[in-house]
């Protein structure tokens, strides 16, 4: 099947997803991110890499964080950036996604974030692109539904290279709604990518996806046997309406057998990395001792993200 | 006006009939003769079907009409002679009037013959029965619910008991509303990969037994639509051994196609029941083989801005009236199937379950008859196509085996 992430010389032309990306792309882009933490500590924070090209933050869906680093990582590529909050726009007067697009390519886009409610939402896009035969525009998935959020598995994948050096001898726990998580289907999918041994997923049955052997991923119920010598801890977001429907019974019952604790991360090796995507539901997912505590790389995540996605919008834009 | 069909490979399943060279005579509307002449014929039209089969018409058991024209011309340029129509059309069939008009409008087309599914509750709620009685009386040849579950099992009871009392038929798509309402695709790791939200075999094997159930209870005939699980069509094959009256028919494209057809989010592969593992699609094929299913197209005709959308926001269904034939025909291949078995899925089977005395050409028979060439191929384009839907997985693909001819009540419909 063809892989519309890549070009026909192999070039990463879109990020989609990073399934099916193959090891030398994920560690250029991890190398390049690299390049860019200099950049950032410069006074000027500014390379000329995307002058005079126009990036559309498309967001479909409520976001901060992701839309602001990834808005801070196309000015820093000298990019001219445009905000584009759909739910208050155009969608709600019927129009169409690719109407949308249509639209903005009309106005010379070069490069499109996305990040829409349905899984596959970019992979449309992209498709769109080639049908119509703009290969000069590029898309970067920002998160779409339950499927895929590639940058963050990505500077995820910087962070644990920042701090344990090598990719082939660990082991990593990702805890929490996996059901849910485009984030966590990335990091699986970059973690047997880079060559982890390991990686354990935890969590209560209704929050994992099924058949999640299949992708490589060691199933774990009981957090207390799941952490056990793990190098690397993924933390997920539980988001409150799970707890409205028969997935979970409390917030409190899923802190007492979910939330990451002193205690439980002192299962993990000694100098094991506690990280989190964020927004973090403190007292939910995990204790303020842990999220604050010498262990947890989450503030450090957020300052490579906006390295790694330099590096994405750079390589796309560039091939 | 009397035809003769000349140098074609005659078959008729239901007769056990495969004759190659053989002629088929067409007097008055039926069936005259196979072989030789009967007294006094005299042709006034001679069809040459030279390298082709000549069949009975098929009899597509669930095919969706939303304009009517286009999709009644569809069917006889895919062979299909009989349509039966769910009845969640807009309005739903359900009241005595819309059927009377619907078959009326059939009639006056005069291409494909119509026979609607009458709806089994109001608007096809599942609370208020329709009047079935008056239903039947317009032309509805069973009751139905298309894929809309009957959430109330109570609702269901009475619906079945009311249907027995009078004999009818209830043709329902087994799908537990709970277990599917939120779903999107087949609970796997297709699913599971791609992050859409899962139905479980568990929504159509726990809808089975229901409805399974209910027949020992009531003695209601049912017929089971689209089953898309091998647990499913496991379940159904023990309530047949148990001599229930329980027939089932699988999607055409389920024979075929599985998850993995998903690929990158197609959004034509979005089917009502989702596609399956491709355990789900052997057992279902196996079914077909042994003929416990019968195949039909599940024609559902969609707008492409309704497919140019996300996975989960497409609209699922495929175009099917004019790929029924030719998708048979590829799955015969593939299972290893004769090919007067895989004709017999999509003529005297379905007859069969209809109760008609069709889809067979015995002395007599209405002259319901298909002529196509097994070995044409041909390319599934939009303009291909005469249905408005061009919504397929297909699209692109080379088919083999083409129509040449259709015939209904003696009179030819299609011919290209």
């Amino acid at each position: 099947m063809h892989n519309p992430q890549l070009n026909k010389d192999g070039e990463l032309i879109h990020l989609l997803s990073v399934e099916g990306l193959p090891q030398r792309i994920l560690t250029q882009i991890l190398d390049t991110a690299a390049s860019f933490m200099e950049v950032s500590a410069r006074e000027v924070k500014k390379v000329p890499l995307l002058r005079g090209k126009s990036v559309f933050n498309l967001f479909f869906e409520n976001s901060t964080r992701t839309r602001t680093t990834f808005e801070i990582a196309a000015k820093r590529l000298s990019a001219d950036v445009i905000n584009l909050d759909i739910n208050k726009s155009s969608a709600s007067k019927g129009e169409t996604l690719l109407d949308t697009i249509d639209n903005l390519c009309a106005m010379h886009a070069n490069l499109f974030v996305v990040r829409h409610a349905s899984s596959g939402a970019p992979y449309l896009i992209a498709e769109h692109l080639q049908r119509i035969g703009r290969d000069d525009v590029h898309v970067v998935n920002a998160g779409d539904g339950r499927h895929a959020h590639p940058t963050q598995g990505l500077l995820d994948m910087y962070t644990i290279r920042h701090y344990k050096k090598d990719f082939t001898q660990l082991r990593v726990a990702i805890v929490g709604d996996i059901l849910h998580s485009r984030v966590a289907r990335s990091d699986i999918h970059a973690l047997t990518t880079l060559g982890v041994p390991e990686v354990r997923a935890i969590g209560p049955e209704t929050l994992l996806p099924k058949h999640l052997d299949k992708l490589g991923v060691h199933v774990f119920h009981d957090m207390n046997e799941g952490l056990k010598d793990v190098d690397v801890i993924i933390m997920l977001r539980l988001q409150n309406e799970r707890m409205t429907g028969a997935l979970l019974p409390s917030a409190g019952e899923y802190f007492r057998h979910y939330g990451l604790t002193p205690q439980k991360l002192a299962l993990a090796k000694p100098d094991a990395i506690v990280m989190h995507p964020g927004p973090m539901n403190r007292g939910v997912e995990i204790h303020s001792a842990v999220a604050d505590g010498s262990q947890a790389v989450i503030l450090p995540q957020v300052t490579f993200g906006i390295a790694v996605r330099m590096a994405v919008m750079s390589i796309v834009a560039g091939n | 006006m009397n035809i003769v069909i000349e140098n074609g490979r005659v078959i008729d399943p239901k007769n056990g009939v495969d004759r190659s060279n053989a002629s088929l005579y067409i007097a008055a509307g039926k069936i005259a003769g196979l072989g030789q002449a009967p007294a006094g014929f005299v042709a006034d039209k001679v069809i040459d079907a030279a390298g082709c089969v000549v069949c009975p018409g098929l009899i597509d058991l669930g095919a969706r009409l939303n304009s009517i024209e286009a999709e009644l011309a569809a069917a006889v340029a895919g062979g299909v002679t009989s349509v039966v129509v769910p009845p969640d059309a807009d309005p739903p069939l359900d009241e005595p009037e819309l059927a009377d008009r619907l078959v009326h409008r059939g009639e006056e087309i005069g291409k494909a013959r119509v026979l609607p599914l009458g709806a089994l509750t109001l608007g096809l709620k599942g609370e208020r029965l329709a009047e079935l009685a008056g239903l039947k009386k317009a032309g509805c040849v069973a009751f139905s619910q298309a894929n809309k579950p009957v959430i109330d099992t109570e609702a269901l009871l009475r619906a079945m008991e009311y249907a027995a009392t009078f004999d009818f038929a209830v043709w329902l798509q087994p799908q537990d509303y709970w277990l599917s309402r939120n779903g999107i695709a087949h609970e796997g790791e297709v699913a599971s990969r791609l992050g859409l939200a899962g139905i479980p075999v568990a929504a159509e094997t726990i809808a089975i037994a229901t409805i399974v159930q209910l027949v020992r209870d009531t003695g209601c005939r049912v017929h089971l639509t689209r089953i898309s699980s091998a647990a499913g069509m496991a379940l159904i094959q023990r309530a047949q051994h148990d001599g229930l009256p329980v027939t089932c028919d699988v999607g055409v494209h389920h024979l075929l196609l599985t998850e993995n057809d998903i690929g990158f989010f197609n959004p034509h592969a979005r089917f009502c029941p989702p596609l399956r593992a491709q355990n789900d699609r052997l057992a279902l094929s196996t079914a077909a083989v042994s003929g416990l299913a019968a195949i039909c197209s599940d024609h559902t005709p969609v707008g492409a801005d309704d497919k140019l959308l996300p996975f989960g926001e497409a609209k699922p269904g495929a175009t099917g009236l004019e790929v029924l034939l030719p998708l048979t025909l590829k799955w015969a291949e593939t299972a290893k199937v004769a090919l007067s078995d895989a004709v017999a899925r999509i003529t005297c089977g379905p007859a069969g379950i209809l109760g008609l005395d069709s889809g067979h050409l015995a002395l007599g028979a209405a002259a319901d008859v298909c002529i196509f060439d097994p070995q044409a191929t041909w390319q599934l384009t939009p303009e291909a196509l005469k249905s408005r839907g061009k919504n397929s997985p297909w699209q692109g693909y080379m088919m083999t085996g083409q129509v040449r001819s259709t015939l209904v009540g003696g009179r030819v419909v299609f011919s290209r």
